[in-house]
């Protein structure tokens, strides 16, 4: 039986039967579901508490501008200095008492509460009264028809963002929902690569330190010990993504036929071939509804998104689990590995935040460069691809990747080999390089 | 010419501050145990990390097997590390399951030799334990296992009784003896002198990152001895001859016993000896004074390391 396959076979059953994996890939969907549909819940309760607020307009001018909304109603009193309106047990969350024509004397409004006054509250009082103010004001210029003027003036601009080709093919796009499903891929290429990377130097050190690698040597080579652990733990993390996706999807159905929320049932079905994605994508579906996002999310590349995830995420995770397999042969303690650690972290925030910098312009140098450069491409370039990037910067991308990846695990290969069997001192950069042409 | 299943030749290990092995040359005798005996820090341990080709050495070759070694030649050795090493967390049984399978045995195969060995050894209750939850001893035993059960011609075992009670570690000498029985080779690495007397065939004692002793154990024993023969007699008058065939060293009065220590000439055969000092005296009893490989062992080692000190 080909060796390489018992290690991969070991290292994926022994970390899947583990109780943390379980219970972990068990509740994570759940934690994720509760983070979409509980502000979405919470919004919705919120509906039904209407405060009431005091208002006592001396001048009579500004009452008419505060309008009932489902947080906050105005009634109008007499009497702001009735204390009935300050008991503990009051049922009036304020009192605005306006005192003074406010366009001649700023101070002549205050707002009275037994409590702190909500910020919402104050801003919205704030607006209303500065609106007047400033209407006021402008009809004292005494300028004809100056209402009309101000009407004319508030009209907005809406830009529709329609994507189309040569043919004049037309799609409705959405820059928000491709920034996310981009980001989405992002983030789940870094977590990935990170943890189960990291995973792989733990897996590693603890072999080195349990000194059990003295007897495998003599029964595998170094090289399948090697690439045996890489394989087997990403297999448990396409697993655990796996079920996770399979989860989510059951979870969003559930929810959304038992609660009958806003979001857009088809809407996250789309999404659902995204992987995790569905879960902002189902909150951009449930805040804005409708069909303009279902155009928009449907609009999106999905198979060459998808297909260019696996390949990035593949190359990426070989790159970097290779480069950590290294490290881990070749540092005695967790400590040590900091020292290396290091630049390998910084170099993928730097993705994340090249990532970041390059939704603002996804065709500019530094989108560029970063989707090209192998050990930041994984991250940047799936930003891009919901922006359409030309074929032949993705190829050129992933054939630079593929080729640093195989040169990282013909390197790291050889570091390993000798570092897993070095014990007492802390190797320098200098040494391991030396290792490699050993 | 004899028959040597592994030979080391002109071995050298250089570290950075100190050199682990120099000139090293051991011969192995196929079906032997042969043990490699050395203080700490010696080298015994690079030796057998060279064996086990976990590195390598800076000059000098090995032959296995009557041929140059090879990186396949790995997979025909057992090696029992002096600093024990499984997976805690993992299961006993399935552990050596696996390992068992590292080394080329199919999974039913390897099951049914592990049965055997664990009801040999009495650990079969803690087959579904993890390995962190055995005693020390056990984990030994888990260890020893899986280093003989793929039954590889040569067995190294580095330090096999350190954690091992009296009666556990009697129990090891006769399975490795058996073992050598059964044709396989053993190097057998330890400090403990007793064992190696009644294990080992042949020595090699390694001080200062050189070879300083090596043979068959009757040998080495024959090429320490003192010349001093004991004699127990009821007659305490027993007194050295005037043609000084031997002279005596010691005189010991317990109860109605003397026990005299006395010192052979060299040109004087046991034979012609025992008949003199029969004629003397009514002895109970006359032998020699063999010396034990642990007064082998400091009597070589201590003088070396202490002029080593003084430099």
């Amino acid at each position: 039986m080909n060796k390489m396959l018992l290690i991969i076979q070991r290292e994926f059953t022994v970390r899947v039967k583990k109780k943390s994996f379980i219970i972990l890939t068990i509740l994570m969907p759940f934690i994720l579901a509760a983070l979409v549909f509980v502000p979405i819940w919470l919004a919705t309760i919120e509906d039904d508490t209407q405060k009431t607020v005091a208002l006592y307009d001396a001048t009579g001018r500004y009452a008419a501008g505060f309008k009932d909304d489902h947080t906050y109603r105005f009634v109008p009193i007499a009497d702001p200095e009735n204390p009935a309106y300050y008991a503990d047990s009051s049922q009036v969350e304020a009192v605005i008492a306006i005192n003074a024509d406010l366009a001649r004397q700023r101070d002549g409004v205050t707002i009275f509460s037994h409590k702190e006054v909500a910020a919402g509250l104050l801003s919205y009082v704030e607006n209303v009264l500065n609106e007047q103010v400033r209407r006021d004001k402008l009809a004292a210029t005494g300028i004809n028809g100056i209402e009309q003027i101000l009407e004319d003036v508030q009209s907005e601009v809406k830009v529709n963002t329609v994507k189309r080709n040569a043919e004049g093919d037309a799609q409705s796009s959405n820059t928000d929902i491709a920034i996310a499903a981009g980001f989405i891929f992002t983030f789940m290429i870094y977590m990935f690569v990170m943890s189960y990377g990291g995973m792989v130097m733990q897996s590693v050190m603890e072999e080195k330190t349990n000194r059990i690698v003295e007897l495998m040597v003599s029964s595998v080579k170094p090289f399948q010990l090697m690439m045996g652990k890489i394989i087997g733990i990403s297999l448990v993390g396409f697993m655990q993504m796996l079920i996770w996706g399979i989860m989510l999807f059951a979870i969003m159905f559930v929810a959304n036929t038992v609660f009958g929320l806003s979001a857009d049932t088809s809407a996250s079905t789309a999404a659902m071939s995204g992987g995790m994605g569905q879960v902002d994508m189902a909150v951009a579906a449930a805040s804005s509804g409708g069909n303009e996002v279902y155009a928009a999310i449907s609009g999106l590349p999905f198979l060459e998104m998808g297909l260019c995830f696996a390949l990035y995420f593949v190359g990426g995770y070989l790159l970097y689990a290779s480069f950590f397999a290294a490290v881990g042969a070749s540092v005695n303690e967790q400590e040590d590995s900091s020292q290396f650690m290091m630049p390998v972290i910084l170099i993928m925030v730097f993705g994340l935040y090249a990532a970041m910098g390059s939704v603002e312009n996804t065709n500019g140098p530094l989108a560029f460069w970063a989707s090209l450069f192998p050990l930041t491409s994984p991250i940047v370039m799936m930003v891009r691809i919901p922006f359409s990037v030309p074929l032949w910067e993705e190829l050129l991308s992933l054939a630079l990747l593929y080729a640093t990846a195989l040169l990282s695990i013909w390197g790291s290969a050889r570091i390993y080999r000798v570092g897993i069997l070095m014990y007492g001192k802390k190797p320098t950069l200098k040494e391991m390089l030396r290792w490699m042409r050993y | 010419m004899q028959d040597f299943f592994l030979s080391a030749q002109h071995i050298v290990k250089r570290y950075e501050q100190h050199t682990a092995l120099n000139d090293v040359s051991i011969h192995v005798p196929r079906g032997k145990v042969f043990g490699l005996l050395g203080p700490n820090g010696a080298g015994k341990t690079t030796l057998i990390r060279i064996i086990n080709r976990i590195t390598a050495p800076d000059s000098g070759e090995v032959t296995f097997d009557g041929h140059a070694f090879t990186a396949d030649d790995v997979m025909k050795i057992g090696y029992l590390p002096e600093e024990r090493g499984l997976y805690k967390k993992m299961k006993v049984g399935e552990q050596a399951i696996y390992l068992a399978q590292l080394k080329g045995l199919s999974r039913q195969e390897a099951k049914r030799r592990i049965e055997y060995w664990f009801n040999k050894f009495g650990i079969m209750p803690w087959w579904n334990k993890k390995l962190e939850e055995l005693s020390k001893g056990m984990q030994q035993k888990v260890q020893f296992i899986i280093t003989v059960l793929h039954e590889p011609p040569l067995l190294i075992f580095d330090e096999p009784f350190s954690g091992f009670d009296p009666v556990n570690a009697e129990m090891l000498k006769r399975e490795i003896l058996a073992l050598r029985d059964k044709g396989h080779t053993v190097i057998f690495s330890t400090h403990n002198m007793a064992s190696v007397e009644e294990v080992c065939d042949e020595i090699a004692l390694i001080n200062h990152s050189e070879v300083v002793l090596e043979g068959k154990v009757s040998e080495v024993k024959n090429r320490f001895r003192s010349g001093l023969y004991e004699v127990v007699t009821t007659d305490g008058s027993l007194q050295a001859p005037e043609d000084a065939a031997f002279t005596i060293e010691g005189h010991l009065h317990t109860a109605n016993l003397h026990t005299f220590t006395l010192r052979k000439a060299e040109q004087l055969s046991n034979a012609d000896f025992f008949a003199r000092v029969a004629a003397l005296t009514d002895p109970r009893s006359i032998c020699e004074k063999m010396p034990s490989m642990q007064e082998i062992f400091l009597q070589v080692v201590t003088p070396q390391n202490a002029s080593a000190h003084h430099e």
